[in-house]
């Protein structure tokens, strides 16, 4: 077994070969170094390239500078370039290298210039039959070559996300041997050459996500366009959402009864847009609860979602003048814990009896168990959440369901504030236009590929170029 | 891993509270509300001490401690916002906790708008964007995809009331929604059943030892 210890990573060469070997790898490196102009840089590195690559091999070269026909030849990777990763923060350089497609058969050579082939004469390409993976070494100057990752056979790209930003590095790609030694360890590697120098940068701006933004200048320029017209008076018509109408229903009945109102805004924190929408939903209902002076408790799971809920129903009462009925303890904080918490309302909900349910905000597992628990106890149950998956649940087992963008659109609705309705118009007239976007670049792109199915029409490609646009590319 | 003797006490307490939480099944009960109680309890606790040992102190205290330059000083920033938070206790100065609130609230919307167009909008449109080639299944396929994207959208579109040509697209779209939840349920209720199954499990392997 023969290792090259040029670069050390922690494979121990056997250390009675190693010196020949090296001697012989070095000899060949000179007579290639002036046989060749290009072969090596002035930094010491040679320069990246196909069959060049296969210089550093001293593994499969006995002392005769030749390949040694015991060992399995192992494949050396070429052509390694290291660059910044575009759009990022800094710190990742990105490595790609190249190998070739044939195996070196044991009983090559290595020619005069350096090229390597099965008959000796002819230039030799890599291959990966006899690589097992790779390893990548990172070096700075005047520093030894560290492992910085691994590799698949696979692979010919490394994102190296350790690199220090600022700092220029070089790298080497190393191929493993497929055939491993008793101690399970690959019997040989092989070193390219080392990359030209790169340094990672953070770049100010993410130039793949232009057309985010992009499209959120277009769905905020129409916001703020619709908030403009709303405000100087211009009547924007919102329809009905039944599940919102049942409201007013829902509280009345409850003041009927005697029995409390219970609101659930979810158990996310206030940063999640499903919790604010509750949060905002919330103040309706405290609005109403707090005209009828029905009781309201409202259970949090997280400390700020109580503190703001506070907040809200605190403002609530005083808006409609009932500021002296406020019960700062309606707001209460559970856990944090999802199952504690869901364990925490069903034993409110089957104590209190509560006659109204809302189940608004963000919601996973515990839905179903909720919105049971409320039917269970007979109680109307108004319930909404963006989750998709706990849709079917809130569905199946609610009386009214404010699906998705419904609970958003809940808070504009309830409140008739221009601004909010604004917001609701500017947020459809986007909508709309991507629906026009898409019907109409679908027809182009079926119109184009009919022409020419191998995309080359005019319609094919405006096709193409929305289509990697929005990709980011 | 306790002694032996601790691992069966933790075992038969394991399985008492599966069973006590299990009997809700049957009506609100004393064993019901003990199990609840000590669940909330003791979850509480917990994300206390979470909150204070994987937030508090590597994020704010270490942070503080370990960086330097404009880092170690821009910590503060939020760390004043938490202590202004505890103003509520004194009646007097409680406006100021509307202050960490504002900034928090308006942290959730200004990510939740960006994260959205860039995970979910953006990307749908570009998924949604096939061109349709040939009479085929695949093409029948993407047809359906567009179909079913378009009409949705169609659904939550607010400005106009849902009728005439808008309107049939939107029961299209919710027969689309409601095919997708029938999906997401049968989904969701085998994993469920997977998460039950695993405490029967316990119950009969674990306290019982009746399956091997």
């Amino acid at each position: 077994m023969k290792r090259f210890a040029a670069t050390p990573n922690g494979h121990d060469s056997a250390s009675t070969r190693r010196s020949s070997v090296l001697v012989a790898a070095i000899a060949v490196l000179g007579v290639l170094a002036l046989t060749s102009g290009n072969a090596l840089s002035d930094t010491g590195n040679p320069t990246a390239n196909g069959p060049d690559a296969l210089l550093l091999t001293p593994a499969l070269f006995d002392e005769a500078g030749t390949l040694d026909a015991q060992e399995p030849a192992v494949l050396c990777p070429f052509g390694v370039i290291a660059e910044d990763v575009p759009d990022d923060g800094g710190g990742a350089i990105a490595v790609t290298w190249e190998l070739g497609d044939a195996p070196v058969s044991d009983d090559a050579s290595v020619s005069a210039d350096g090229s390597v082939s099965a008959d000796g004469s002819a230039e030799g390409t890599g291959g990966s039959a006899a690589v097992s993976g790779f390893e990548i070494l990172r070096f700075a100057p005047g520093e030894e070559p560290i492992l910085v990752g691994e590799a698949p056979v696979t692979d010919r790209r490394f994102v190296d996300d350790t690199a220090e930003a600022g700092v220029s590095y070089q790298y080497i790609v190393r191929a493993l041997s497929s055939v491993t030694g008793p101690d399970g360890v690959p019997a040989g590697f092989a070193d390219s050459i080392a990359s030209s120098a790169a340094t990672a940068t953070a770049q100010w701006f993410a130039t793949s996500r232009l057309n985010a933004l992009v499209v959120m200048i277009f769905a905020c320029g129409a916001v703020m366009f619709y908030i403009g017209r709303a405000r100087t008076g211009s009547e924007l018509y919102i329809r009905r959402i039944p599940g919102l109408e049942a409201v007013d229903d829902a509280v009345g009945r409850a003041t009927e009864m005697g029995r409390p109102v219970l609101y659930v805004p979810g158990i996310e924190t206030v940063s999640e847009v499903g919790t604010l929408a509750a949060l905002t939903i919330l103040g309706h209902v405290a609005k109403k609860v707090a005209q009828h002076g029905t009781p309201l408790l409202v259970p949090t799971a997280d400390p700020i979602v109580m503190t703001t809920a506070q907040e809200i129903v605190k403002q609530a009462y005083a808006e409609v003048g009932q500021s002296d009925r406020y019960d700062p303890t309606s707001v209460t904080y559970i856990t944090y814990d999802q199952f504690g918490y869901t364990a925490g309302v069903d034993g409110i909900m089957v104590r209190e009896r509560p006659e109204a349910v809302f189940l608004l905000g963000y919601f996973a597992a515990e839905s179903l168990i909720l919105a049971e628990t409320g039917h269970e106890i007979g109680a109307i149950q108004i319930s909404g959440t963006k989750e998709t998956s706990q849709l079917p649940f809130f569905v199946a087992a609610c009386d009214y369901t404010l699906i998705g963008e419904e609970l958003f659109a809940a808070s504009s609705y309830l409140s008739h504030e221009p601004v909010m309705l604004g917001s609701l118009k500017g947020q459809d007239f986007a909508k709309f236009w991507i629906v026009v976007l898409i019907v109409a670049m679908v027809a182009i792109g079926t119109v184009g590929y009919a022409i020419t199915p191998d995309g080359s029409s005019v319609p094919a490609r405006v096709f193409d170029a929305v289509k990697t646009w929005f990709a980011g590319g | 891993m306790g002694s032996p003797v601790v691992m069966v006490i933790g075992t038969w307490l394991a399985g008492f509270l599966t069973l006590a939480i299990l009997s809700f099944l049957y009506k609100d009960n004393p064993f019901y509300k003990l199990a609840e109680h000590l669940y909330v309890g003791v979850s509480a606790g917990y994300w206390l001490i979470y909150v204070a040992f994987f937030d508090v102190e590597p994020m704010l205290i270490d942070t503080f401690m370990t960086e330097t330059g404009v880092e170690k000083w821009l910590i503060l920033i939020p760390g004043a916002l938490g202590l202004i938070m505890l103003s509520r206790w004194f009646p007097r100065t409680a406006w100021l906790s509307r202050w960490p609130i504002a900034f928090t609230v308006g942290i959730g919307a200004g990510l939740g708008i960006t994260a959205n167009l860039q995970g979910y909008v953006v990307p749908q449109v570009e998924a949604t964007l096939i061109p349709l080639s040939g009479w085929n299944l695949v093409s029948l396929s993407n047809l359906i995809l567009i179909v079913g994207v378009v009409t949705t959208l169609l659904y939550f579109y607010f400005s106009k009331p849902h009728k005439g040509v808008l309107g049939g697209a939107a029961r299209v779209g919710v027969v689309f929604i409601m095919i997708s939840f029938g999906a997401s349920f049968g989904y969701t209720l085998m994993a469920r059943i997977s998460l039950l199954i695993g405490r029967l499990y316990f119950l009969l392997h674990d306290l019982l030892h009746v399956l091997d």
